[in-house]
């Protein structure tokens, strides 16, 4: 929805629709190595019209792992679980907020 | 085991088989000579005559296709299979093909319908390598290939990641820029030792970092036009261009970032004991 706004102003010659040039509004999975084999999940950049908070809870009951909102100055919100949910958080990005699967990135190994 | 799977009935199988030319053509001068007459002597000694018509009646039928196989081995052998992968796969294409050219051929008057989709595929690319090899070079072409990275393990919470130094130079890329994007993604933090070996903090698996290494390869080595990783990296006031040296093309590619990173429980103790 967001991308509305850059469309509205149609330019034959700037780049095909090639989701990879549009950096600006992607979200970013990534994972972070804790101590041990333990990880943490974060997810960045989630649209702001989603309410974050009801992602969180209903995440948190169907990945069985604690998590929250952390509150980021240039990033905006941004949220945490524990362990390795990177693929499970894919899932259901793309499946019940259908985002495309091109806006969303993975990070991590 | 080889040798009992090897006798009489190599040859049917060679023809068949789709997979693993290189290893038939391994097997034949070494064992083939020394193993097969013993073998087929010890299981034949009773059907002996039956079997041999056999095989003779097979042969005869066959022997235009045979011929066309072993004429085949002969020239891969010639040619010498290198040890890259790039060119046993083209090889094992060629076969295949070769193969079901045979088939296709052999089995027409009896069954039309096996003729299908795939094989037409399979074999109009054939033809089309054959015949000009540039239209369909984007497969054939010489796979780009870098050293599997050889990651180890220093001490217990840091790994090693000793050849990036040859990776990075086999990428034509500045070796910073390799550790700086393995950094940001594995959301840590790392050193390079006196003899040019990285340390990551952290404990990774050779897996994980091939994998990264490839997402690398994938963003900041090959053209996005034409699939070539002979490319330069260049940086033009603050911004990162791929420019490729084969094509001409050029892109601008994201500058590596880190992103949000989590703080753990390991930073807010060090965070705390500083302060």
């Amino acid at each position: 929805m967001a991308s509305l706004d850059n469309l509205s102003s149609f330019d034959p010659f700037a780049e095909s629709g090639d989701s990879k040039t549009q950096i600006a509004n992607q979200i970013h999975i990534r994972c972070q190595q804790r101590n041990g084999r333990k990880t943490i999940t974060t997810v960045q950049g989630i649209p702001s019209e989603y309410d974050l908070k009801r992602i969180l809870k209903t995440l948190k009951k169907e990945f069985g792992c604690n998590g929250h909102i952390n509150k980021d100055e240039e990033l905006g919100d941004v949220l945490q679980f524990q362990g390795d949910q990177r693929q499970k958080v894919l899932d259901f990005l793309t499946t019940a907020l259908e985002i495309p699967k091109t806006d969303i990135k993975m990070h991590g190994f | 085991m080889s040798e009992t799977l090897f006798d009489p009935t190599l040859k049917k199988k060679k023809k068949s088989t789709k997979s693993k030319p290189a290893f038939v053509t391994e097997d034949e001068p070494s064992s083939g000579a020394k193993s097969t007459p013993a073998s087929e002597m010890d299981d034949l000694s009773l059907g002996d005559g039956n079997e041999f018509e056999f095989k003779k009646k097979k042969k005869k039928s066959k022997s235009a296709a045979a011929s066309a196989v072993d004429d085949f081995e002969a020239a891969l052998e010639q040619a010498g299979v290198p040890n890259s992968t790039a060119p046993t796969n083209v090889a094992d294409d060629v076969e295949t093909v070769k193969g079901l050219e045979i088939e296709i051929g052999y089995q027409a008057p009896e069954g039309a319908e096996e003729v299908s989709y795939d094989k037409m595929l399979d074999r109009f690319f054939q033809i089309l390598r054959e015949n000009n090899p540039e239209m369909a070079s984007d497969r054939q072409g010489v796979k780009y290939k870098i050293p599997p990275p050889i990651v180890g393990r220093e001490g217990n919470k840091k790994t090693l990641f000793s050849n990036i130094k040859t990776i990075s130079n086999k990428m034509h890329r500045p070796t910073e820029h390799v550790i700086h994007y393995l950094f940001a993604e594995l959301g840590t933090s790392g050193s390079v030792d006196g003899s040019q070996r990285l340390v990551i903090k952290g404990k990774f698996q050779q897996k994980a970092i091939e994998g990264v290494l490839r997402r690398y390869i994938m963003e900041y080595v090959t053209c996005k036009t034409c699939k070539s990783v002979n490319t330069r990296l260049l940086k033009e006031n603050r911004l990162y261009f791929l420019e490729c040296n084969s094509c001409g093309s050029r892109r601008s590619v994201q500058s590596i970032k880190a992103g949000y990173q989590a703080v753990t429980r390991d930073a807010r103790k060090k965070a705390h004991t500083t302060t």
